[in-house]
């Protein structure tokens, strides 16, 4: 569906070159790309494949420690690879726009929304500050940001994310660009909160005629946005097609590989009829101190060898349910029952054997392992301290525990957790985890900064591991598609409280809690017409932070009944 | 015109043309720049003011080859991996050090004479226990102000250890008439009291400098544990530390110091405690905030629910992740911990006579200065030469933790 024959940006051959371990090395290696006026173009891979450095290529900027060695890029006419600094700064802001991941770190927080919005206008001398101030708020009527008139005399630290992120992009658009560039804009962002955003900018770039190069890993997300999809791995591209083309019928392996990513799937397990649980929390209300309850009258069951996935939004209280079972957090009433016992509230009074039982898994592998610390210790060290290994019955132990993750001893045994790549991370995690020999493990978000592939990865290691030795799992995740994967009972949790418990099948067939449903909904699906079917069905201003606030105040009632049925069929 | 001075622009001329012909941009300004000073320079101060001109060229480029050697030197060491054996015995290393330091204490005190060779021994064991390729990749990228710095501390520990055999008179010893000038036995002549300059310079070294040495230790063994502590424990603890570093910081370390002296007597392990208290909660400062970082990070979260001691946490987990600002910070205090020790010393509380000290020194031969005679400010510049290499290195450790690219 390209819109245009005009071309607006073509890039050919482009090599960029990174500079590592004292020389350069090739990132990108010779793309093509050609874009239309009008047309938005996904680019997908890993991390690592080269899309952002591409992104930011389009724009003829090279980042810090890499240089472009090779190829053109010519924008409307103009070459960017030989253009001055000087020239290439003029396009920037005025006719190339960039919308970065992190809305968040991206705004000055030092400054006004709306100051930070006119200041390209002003800069390019196009518009005088009160007329730009007033195209700003009709771009934030049109990106449908509440109060539209008010909200850009806000500072960034007092909008939420997801309005952030349209405030970014109304930004980029403060000078009509004819090229935006996203990059990653909503994978930060949690999913309910994405379908605002993804709606806002689809709409302003179709009004306003302007072409836009889209970067993600996220596939059914680019299949909303995007015209043509490019496929690129490694720094090489693998395809280009028109987006139905490209999701009815990839041609190369790579591609197929990555629509079947969300295809494993394991068999559900029933709770064991009679027997206690093996963790139990039990009305627990929690606060940090001085602030406002974060957890309220929260009670679930994890029986031996189940995999419980505990799911909602940022902000909900999944991570602080992990941290009140950890014991980090003691609860204000409540408490947490290991095998119908109750644990000491606080970690510093459970015995060696108590801390042993319960182990945890963490989203950022980067700052859960010691850097300066060797593999064979990080995964020795539980050992060493739970079981008193020693000298060689230890060394055999780690090469076990290696074993178990499926990496190779002798590679992995001496080296150092910076020279391993994200997964590698992820499974000595697992391995220090397991290392300790305990019952139960609490996946923090394990998979959500890893690519798919590599997330399905760790996703049959675990449960592998699960068969082998009977864990439980309580699997903290914002990523439906994990929870439908691995989980065999599903937890939703909607501002501290559960709002929905049950056996995962009975929790994704309606009917559900209106919350659970607007989770589902939210959820993207390959289909390229997914988002405008979804926008007709629940109307504009019926999605994201509007919808679940809609939930707040009138569905509690359908929710407790629901919730009562639940567990009596359940228990 | 003599043939120096015609040399002199020929060689400069000649130069700069080739650097304008190698394309080197920087090197032709520098030289071609040079030379239009030296037009200038050469009409106002004559021969001798180009003299000056080429005898700091030729220090620099001795420095600078100095130090490129000395860098060669220890990556060659490095990649022959010396220290592997002694980083891999672990215990036993330490074993030898305690021995070596009882042999050094014993020798010392039944004059055998041999207390130098031991403490030397030990000192290159500490000196090549780092030495592994990793350091030889680092040393590679080093710059040469770097090295340099190195190599003068390097030569200020030669000089520290065996004062005794490179020092040809004794450091309380009189030899001569008051303030003799410098012969054949006197290199830079002698002091008020007719002992030779040049051996108390040397002498000096062992004492001020291990002085300033074993302060700065002291200050940081107390700074970094408080500072370790209050990052793990936090609460009262945190409160208690970080009030107490107020309260020592608000007073000014001078006066700090002068008062405990007059108390206590100007000994030495008081300068050392005195010293040590001054610069401690800079130290605490410093080391609560860089293990506040890292206290943060999810393996800490993960070892404290492993159920494990606060001396493993500290021990293992947080000082691998804060030693390089921590080293980066020993230099400088180092630095400012001399020039306090050389300021009492100036004021006479520091280092008691006979005792040789370049702080002293300065102050007992200062009225030379009035005659013309530089010699009593050769102290003062071994002074600033110590500090200025220090410098040089803690920089380049800075630059490499703080991970900046040019």
């Amino acid at each position: 569906m390209v819109k245009s024959n005009e071309v607006l940006l073509e890039i050919k051959d482009l090599q960029i070159q990174g500079f590592s371990e004292e020389r350069w090395v090739d990132i990108i290696k010779g793309v093509d790309l050609t874009l239309h006026k009008g047309e938005v173009m996904g680019l997908i891979g890993e991390s690592g494949a080269g899309k952002s450095t591409i992104g930011a290529a389009a724009m003829g900027y090279a980042r810090d420690g890499t240089r472009i060695s090779g190829g053109s890029i010519e924008f409307d006419g103009m070459e960017l690879t030989t253009a001055t600094e000087e020239e290439k700064r003029s396009l920037r802001g005025s006719r190339i726009a960039y919308v970065a991941q992190s809305a968040a770190a991206s705004f000055n927080p030092a400054h006004k929304l709306i100051d930070q919005h006119t200041e390209a206008p002003l800069q390019y001398r196009l518009k005088k500050r009160t007329e730009a101030q007033e195209d700003a708020v009709e771009l934030y009527r049109q990106l449908r940001l509440p109060n539209p008139e008010e909200i850009g005399f806000r500072y960034p630290h007092q909008v939420s994310g997801g309005q952030l992120q349209r405030a970014m992009t109304a930004m980029a658009m403060s000078c009509r660009p004819d090229l935006i560039i996203f990059d990653e804009p909503t994978t930060a962002l949690d999913v309910t909160t994405q379908i605002e955003v993804l709606a806002a900018i689809r709409d302003i770039v179709d009004q306003y005629n302007t072409a836009a190069i889209y970067i993600t890993h996220d596939l059914a997300v680019v299949a909303q946005m995007a015209d043509t999809i490019k496929v690129l791995l490694k720094g090489e591209e693998v395809e280009e097609a028109e987006t139905k083309e490209m999701l009815d019928n990839p041609k190369e392996d790579y591609t197929k590989s990555l629509w079947a990513v969300r295809s494993f799937k394991r068999s559900q397990k029933e709770r064991p009829k009679d027997g206690v649980p093996l963790i139990s929390v039990k009305n627990v209300d929690a606060a940090y101190t001085g602030g406002q309850k974060v957890l309220d009258d929260v009670s679930f069951d994890i029986y031996e060898g189940m995999t419980v996935a505990v799911v909602g939004e940022s902000g909900s209280g999944k991570s602080t349910t992990a941290r009140v079972i950890t014991g980090l957090l003691p609860p204000m009433n409540g408490e947490v029952q290991f095998k119908g016992e109750a644990l000491p509230p606080d970690y510093r009074n459970r015995t060696k054997d108590q801390l042993r039982q319960a182990q945890m898994i963490y989203q950022m592998a980067d700052t859960a392992l010691n850097p300066k610390v060797q593999i064979s210790e990080i995964i020795g060290r539980p050992a060493q301290f739970y079981q008193g290994l020693r000298g060689s019955a230890l060394k055999s132990r780690v090469d076990e525990l290696l074993d178990m993750i499926e990496l190779e001893p002798s590679h992995f045994y001496n080296r150092y957790p910076p020279e391993l790549s994200g997964g590698q991370k992820q499974r000595i995690g697992i391995a220090r985890a397991l290392a300790a020999e305990p019952t139960f493990i609490i996946c923090d978000e394990v998979t959500s900064a890893l690519d798919q592939l590599v997330a399905e990865g760790i996703l049959r290691l675990l449960d592998r591991l699960q068969k082998e030795l009977n864990l439980a799992y309580m699997f903290i995740t914002h990523d439906l598609a994990t929870v439908r994967a691995i989980a065999d009972e599903v937890v939703v949790m909607q501002h501290g409280k559960v709002v929905e418990q049950g056996p995962k099948e009975q929790m994704f067939t309606p009917p559900h809690h209106p919350y659970t449903d607007l989770l589902l909904s939210s959820v993207p699906e390959m289909d390229p017409d997914w988002l405008t079917t979804l926008l007709e069905e629940r109307g504009v201003d019926n999605v994201g932070d509007a919808a679940s606030a809609q939930i707040d105040t009138d569905a509690s009632k359908v929710g407790g009944s629901k919730q009562g049925a639940q567990q009596e069929s359940g228990g | 015109m003599n043939f120096f001075v015609i040399g002199y622009y020929a060689l400069l001329l000649g130069a700069s043309c080739l650097a304008a012909y190698m394309n080197r941009r920087a090197i032709f300004l520098l030289l071609f720049s040079l030379t239009l000073v030296s037009f200038i320079l050469g009409i106002i101060g004559g021969v001798a003011a180009l003299r000056a001109v080429t005898i700091a060229a030729g220090l620099l480029a001795l420095a600078g080859m100095v130090a490129y050697g000395f860098r060669e030197f220890l990556v060659q060491l490095s990649e022959g991996n010396v220290g592997r054996p002694l980083r891999e015995s672990g215990g036993v290393f330490l074993i030898i050090l305690l021995i070596l330091a009882a042999l050094a204490f014993a020798s010392n005190s039944f004059d055998w004479g041999l207390a130098e060779i031991f403490v030397a021994i030990g000192v290159l064991l500490l000196i090549i226990v780092p030495l592994s390729p990793e350091t030889a990749k680092e040393l590679r990228r080093a710059p040469l102000t770097a090295t340099f710095g190195l190599f003068v501390i390097f030569t200020y520990i030669v000089a520290g250890i065996f004062s005794s055999v490179i020092a040809p008179h004794g450091e309380a010893e009189v030899i001569a008439s008051a303030f003799a000038p410098a012969d054949d036995t006197m290199l830079l002549g002698a002091d008020q009291l007719g002992r030779d300059i040049f051996s108390r310079l040397i002498y000096g070294t062992r004492n001020s400098v291990g002085l300033a040495l074993a302060a700065t230790v002291a200050a940081f063994i107390l700074g970094a544990v408080a500072g370790l502590l209050a990052a793990t424990k936090g609460g009262w603890f945190d409160q208690l530390m970080g009030r107490v570093a107020d309260v020592i910081m608000s007073i000014p370390s001078l006066i700090f110091a002068l008062l405990m002296l007059s108390i206590f007597g100007p000994s030495i392990p008081v300068i050392i405690g005195a010293v040590a208290i001054i610069y401690a909660p800079r130290v605490f400062r410093l080391t609560r905030a860089v293990a506040g970082n890292v206290v943060v990070m999810d393996y800490i979260e993960a070892a404290k629910l492993r159920g494990e001691g606060t001396w493993y946490l500290i021990r293992k987990e947080i000082l691998p992740n804060s030693t390089a600002p921590l080293v980066a910070e020993f230099g400088l205090e180092f630095c400012f911990v001399f020039l306090l020790v050389a300021g009492l010393s100036f004021l006479g509380l520091g280092i008691q006579p006979p005792t040789a000290d370049w702080g002293s020194m300065v102050r007992e031969n200062a009225t030379l200065i009035s005659f013309g005679d530089i010699t009593p400010l050769i102290p003062a510049a071994a002074i600033a030469l110590l500090t200025v290499a220090v410098n040089f290195v803690v920089d380049w450790m800075l630059h490499r933790s703080s991970g900046l690219k040019e």
